[in-house]
């Protein structure tokens, strides 16, 4: 990156002649520079957040170590730019990344108008409400004249609106740049209702000074399938990270975790032995080594484990698979098959 | 009479002087100043008391809550809240939890650097530090050695030790059909750049029949140090890279600050120069370039760097989020500086060009030698004035997502280990002591100077 | 060197051409002219390039577009379902406009009041005055924002517990409830008797103004004035029978229902742009005041003026000429100021614009050169105001 500032600066500023390498192929640029440079958002537990030592952790970011690990057979090779809702798209399209794993929801005029590429679902989620506990509010319909707090820049705005309109409801919309800046005025009673993802809902809970004072509302009002994005017009990268996400799913419907993966190389299952990149071609065919999809799981683990670790029943955030779970266990998660 | 007064033996002619009695008491002392001062009429009287009243409402409870109430250790949020809130105080117990900010301490002034490579960002401090106090004080010597360094020594040990340096070339001039990427081709490059510099220069020299060799002089001593300072960036020293978002806290506004002030300072003075030039298109130029930044908000700017900028940019290069932020506070700060400088120019008396031209000093010469030092010194107030306004401005970059000294301890608040209802108070209070401790000593140095260049010309 | 080979080349056959000033002048110029041309060019090229690779669109086709989402405070007719971007942007536009406006007239108050108790001889009135001033200009502005907002939202209380004001309206964290006055039938009448109080103090002041020129009597035009302008609408206002009703808030289940809502975010914008530009002005004031001679006064006082007049014939108008210009870019400042209002959520033009439109719609070209360019023009339409105000106060010299 410094040496691309630097050929930047001498070459428009003195010379006027616009230096720059052509990233046609995502893949090849990642492997000069030796990392993967992964945009996400500035600070949502379980999904990305760092923590007091600048590591960063959750789903979103996971994923972006499956895909280091795909690539350079080591999930450490990562830099993580955070991104505000504002700056993510600019941020891709410039190439400052190079995937967007930010909670960012797949609407049909982004995948068409902004010149970028939606890969998969690595989340599927929708929108709710979280309100006070003690004003004793059960349903989303009894929020009439409510002041709701919210981020700008999102789908939710729209959402919201669309929602309450629909419902002939009326209410007072608070929108922030930031989402630190949302909570700490939902938190200081600024508004009655502070409505984002659900799964944001959980995650933002935990920031509030008493987490347990407030409820998600069962209301879900938009689909929101939040996925990792990619620049348009890079088949081959659009394919990695497509089938990085697949593998981690197939890797959790076929039984291998990453504690049993070594043992699962000498399955007889065939299925596993093309994951596993024991029997076939699979991963010459996306530009990488055969035991790509070995990596992910070895490094990083399942799509099952990573769900569990950073936002599971288990965690703080306590979110139940639901639409998350396998096709075969009543979700909506399919992995087509490797072959 | 003159025989009278001589005459001792009248008796009722007193001889000595009576003694001084002091004052009565109501001119002097305590009662007296309060008189003069405070109420010395019913208008008076009643701002008096107002007055005193406003501070007994604010001041007790201020000092109540910042030193009386105030909790200086613990390890978590329990200290720092009533036993309502799941804490250990007394219900009803308000104050200040100093515990939160010491356990940030690190974080506010580091922000995410790694802790073991924290030094690198010490030594920094003490370069700067170290090198700009003796710079301030009039009358400490070695002035020109000491800007020497801090202009030309400490911004490039700066660079190396924040970032980490190891820097690698490739070239920006011939194509890569001509040759591969890499250190060798970025020197040949600079090889031939400099051929062609050295070219022009010596053409002008030969059409305006002058001397060649102070062009040569000065094209080979730029080129020559420029190339300097880049194989030294180039040097691998063995350090880490530090990638500039996890560079925080009281650093990120440092490094705002002072790269903002010390790039704005060269483009100030030439669009000041250009803004008082003969030539309509220079002045039209920098009228232009000065009244657009100054007409505009910074948040505007830096919205306009982060989000705008990358598309005006050729396709594969970035920039750095804080090398945009950098940029657009650049560029805003030089045109308050233009004004500044510009003010500066005006002061001086036209007698002072004129006999600069007189003696045949070229236009360079001129400005170099004799108005701008006597300009840039006569504005050091304004420019210390103009940086403390930058310091405050560079608070503004946590709206584009940048972690400086308020980004930092804003971001804490969302903290679940320290989340109590006096955290953010006390946060918001150690940002404003900390703000104003450096603004109210640089402000205090601006006017501690405004008197020291004030030659008592004025009336 | 130049002028001094042209003053001796002068009529010299092998004069190089180089050497002329005017020419080099040329040169410099051209050569910058195509710098900056070549600069704005490639910049202008990279972007379509930029934008045609990564199929964005382009264009204002977007102002027309329904916004689709809801703002908290609005001075026009806004609804979220009609309601285009060319409206969000009136919208954000009215926010800033009104704020500044507010704003200014707030901290000019406050500024003169500090900035005269600086040179006040109460001690105690001009520590405080002093304290004010350096606490207050040395802490971000952004700082000041956030610490009146969570300020004013601590202090507030929370709907169901609003503070009754009675008739003023409720006051709780969601905000002022006032009540809204709803003009009846023949509110036209004491709107036209506003009116027309206001031209007719205009004709008295010029009229008594000549009359004191010409006889030296003085006329009573400030209370006459405020007579025609307030009393005049009062009695029509009375006699029309009281056509005027409010609209009062009544609590609901959120927040009140009804009146006009002043939003805790524009009180806290207002408090922070105001108290910090007020520390400003108060310096400069102090400064105008300063400026006028003492001579000044002592020889009115000589001529016989009392110290009132003084004050307002002799010290105030000759402060104002140092006053003027610093308070014009104080003015201009507060102005660009109020963009950051986009740190707390007052929809102003930066925060609904040049943030929400700008996130919705993606067009980061169009909708920040808009922003600026609209900063821009409200930065020269202050200061031509301003020019205008300060030449008019200028001293006319012989």
């Amino acid at each position: 990156m410094t040496r691309k500032i630097l050929s930047a600066i001498v070459g428009t500023a003195v010379l006027g002649l616009a230096a720059g390498t052509a990233s046609a192929a995502t893949l090849d640029d990642v492997k000069g520079k030796g990392s993967l440079q992964c945009g996400v958002s500035q600070g949502l537990p379980g999904f990305s957040n760092p923590d007091q030592d600048g590591n960063w952790s959750g789903l979103d970011v996971d994923f972006c170590r499956a895909v280091a690990a795909a690539v350079f057979g080591d999930s450490s090779k990562v830099k993580y730019t955070p991104l505000s809702a504002k700056e993510r798209f600019t941020a891709l399209q410039s190439g400052d990344v190079d995937v967007l794993s930010r909670n960012t929801t797949w609407t049909m005029s982004r995948d068409t108008a902004l010149g970028l590429n939606f890969s998969v679902v690595n989340y599927y989620d929708g929108q709710g409400f979280m309100v006070r506990k003690d004003m004793g509010i059960n349903s989303a319909l009894e929020l009439s004249g409510a002041s709701i707090c919210t981020n700008t820049g999102t789908t939710t705005e729209l959402n919201v609106a669309d929602y309450f309109r629909a419902n002939k409801m009326d209410y007072e919309l608070v929108a922030f740049e930031k989402a630190d800046e949302v909570v700490a005025a939902y938190d200081a009673g600024r508004c009655d209702v502070y409505t984002t993802d659900q799964s944001g809902l959980y995650a933002q809970r935990l920031k509030l000074k008493d987490p347990g004072a407030h409820v998600v509302l069962p209301e879900i009002i938009s689909k929101e399938p939040l996925g990792p994005v990619v620049r348009q017009g890079d088949d081959q990268w659009l394919n990695i990270i497509k089938w990085t996400h697949f593998a981690m799913l197939n890797a959790e419907e076929l039984g291998v975790t990453s504690a049993n993966v070594d043992e699962m190389k000498n399955s007889d299952n065939p299925s596993v032995k093309r994951l596993l990149g024991t029997e076939g071609e699979f991963g010459g065919a996306i530009g990488l080594s055969n035991d790509w999809a070995y990596n992910i799981i070895k490094e990083v683990g399942n799509y099952a484990e990573t769900f569990d670790k950073n936002v599971g029943p288990d965690t703080q955030l306590g979110i139940a698979r639901g639409a998350n779970a396998q096709w075969n266990d009543g979700g909506l998660q399919y992995g087509p098959p490797i072959r | 009479m003159a025989d009278s007064a001589n005459n001792t033996s009248v008796s009722f002619v007193r001889e000595d002087m009576l003694e001084e009695s002091a004052a009565p008491s109501s001119s002097v002392g305590l009662v007296h100043w309060l008189r003069e001062n405070l109420f010395s009429n019913w208008f008076n009287s009643v701002l008096t008391l107002l007055v005193i009243y406003i501070l007994y409402v604010i001041i007790p409870p201020l000092i109540n809550f910042a030193f009386v109430e105030s909790i200086w250790s613990g390890t978590n949020r329990e200290v720092c809240a009533t036993e309502a809130q799941g804490g250990v105080r007394p219900d009803g117990w308000f104050g200040a939890c100093w515990a939160y900010t010491d356990a940030y301490f690190n974080q506010f002034i580091y922000g995410r650097y790694p802790d073991a490579e924290q030094w690198r960002v010490n030594i920094v401090f003490v370069m700067f530090f170290g090198g700009l106090a003796p710079l301030l004080v009039p009358s400490v010597p070695f002035k020109q050695a000491n800007i020497i360094f801090l202009s030309i020594v400490f911004p490039v040990a700066t660079f190396i030790l924040l970032t980490g340096g190891n820097l690698h070339y490739t070239g920006f001039l011939l194509p890569d059909a001509v040759m591969e990427p890499s250190a060798i081709r970025f020197w040949i490059d600079y090889v031939i750049l400099t051929l062609v510099v050295l070219a022009i220069g010596l053409g002008i020299a030969r059409g305006t029949h002058s001397d060649p060799l102070p062009t040569l002089k000065t094209v080979l001593g730029l080129m020559g140090g420029l190339a300097i300072i880049l194989v030294i960036f180039e040097i691998p020293f063995g350090l880490q890279t530090i990638e500039t978002d996890r560079w925080g806290g009281l650093l990120v506004t440092l490094v705002i600050a002072i790269t903002g002030i010390a790039v704005s300072l060269p483009i100030g003075i030439a669009l000041a120069l250009g803004r008082r030039s003969n030539m309509p298109i220079v002045k039209l130029f920098s009228v232009v370039f000065i009244e657009f930044w100054r007409g505009v908000p910074l948040i505007t700017v830096l919205f306009m760097s982060s989000v705008m900028l990358p598309l005006f940019l050729p396709e594969g290069v970035h920039f750095d989020k804080l090398l945009r932020a950098l940029i657009g506070v650049a560029l805003f700060s030089a045109a308050y500086m233009a004004e500044v400088v510009r003010g500066g120019l005006q002061a001086i008396p036209k007698g002072q060009y004129e006999g600069a031209m007189a003696l045949g000093l070229g236009f360079g010469q001129m400005m170099r030698m004799i108005i701008l030092p006597q300009a840039l010194t006569l504005v050091i107030p304004g420019i210390v004035n103009t940086f403390i306004g930058l310091f405050k401005d560079t608070t503004l970059v946590l709206i584009i997502g940048l972690f400086d000294f308020l980004g930092q301890i804003q971001s804490s608040f969302t903290d679940p280990t320290w989340a109590s209802p006096v955290q953010q108070t006390t946060g918001y209070m150690f940002a404003a002591f900390v703000y104003f401790c450096f603004c109210f000593g640089m402000s205090r140095y601006s006017a501690y100077m405004e008197r020291r260049l004030d030659t008592g010309h004025r009336s | 060197m130049a002028l001094q080979d042209v003053s001796q080349d002068v009529g010299q056959p092998k004069v190089a051409i180089f050497n002329d000033p005017k020419v080099r002048g040329w040169v410099y110029q051209v050569v910058l002219l195509v710098a900056i041309v070549y600069l704005v060019y490639a910049g202008v090229q990279n972007m379509f390039a930029n934008l045609a690779a990564q199929n964005i669109a382009s264009g204002f086709g977007f102002i027309g577009r329904n916004a689709g989402f809801a703002i908290s405070q609005s001075l026009l007719e806004y609804s979220q379902a009609e309601s285009s971007y060319g409206k969000v942007y009136m919208v954000g536009l009215l926010n800033t406009v009104s704020i500044a406006f507010i704003g200014v007239i707030l901290a000019t108050v406050m500024g003169f009041i500090i900035g005269i108790s600086r040179l006040s001889h109460n001690f105690v009135v001009r520590s405080v005055a002093t304290i004010y001033v350096e606490t207050f200009r040395n802490i971000p502005l952004l700082l000041h924002i956030f610490i009146w907002y969570f300020g004013v939202l601590r202090l507030l209380p929370q709907p169901k517990d609003s503070a009754n004001l009675g008739l003023l309206g409720l006051l709780n964290n969601r905000g002022w409830f006032a009540p809204k006055p709803i003009p009846q039938e023949l509110f036209f009448l004491t709107a036209a008797a506003f009116v027309v109080g206001i031209v007719l103090t205009f004709v008295i002041s010029r009229w008594a103004r000549q009359r004191q020129g010409k006889t030296g009597q003085q006329f009573p035009t400030f209370f006459a004035g405020l007579g025609l302008i307030i009393g005049l609408p009062f009695v029509i206002f009375l006699i029309s029978g009281l056509p005027l009703v409010f609209d009062y808030p009544v609590a609901g289940a959120f927040r009140p229902k009804g009146g006009m809502t002043v939003i805790p975010e524009f009180m806290a914008m207002l408090l922070a742009l105001s108290s910090y530009t007020a520390a400003f002005i108060a310096e400069i004031v102090r400064a105008g005041i300063l400026a006028v001679d003492k001579g000044q006064t002592e020889a009115s006082h000589a001529l016989g003026l009392r110290s009132g007049p003084t004050l307002r014939l002799v010290i105030i108008p000759q402060a104002m000429r140092v006053i003027i210009p610093p308070l014009t870019s104080q003015y201009l400042n507060l102005t660009k100021n109020s963009s950051l209002a986009v740190a707390i959520a007052y929809p102003d033009l930066v925060s609904v614009f040049a943030g929400t439109a700008l996130n919705q719609t993606g067009q980061a070209v169009e909708i920040l050169g808009m922003t600026m360019l609209t900063y821009l023009g409200l930065s020269l339409l202050t200061s031509a105001f301003m020019n205008w105000y300060n030449a008019r106060m200028a001293l006319v010299e012989r």
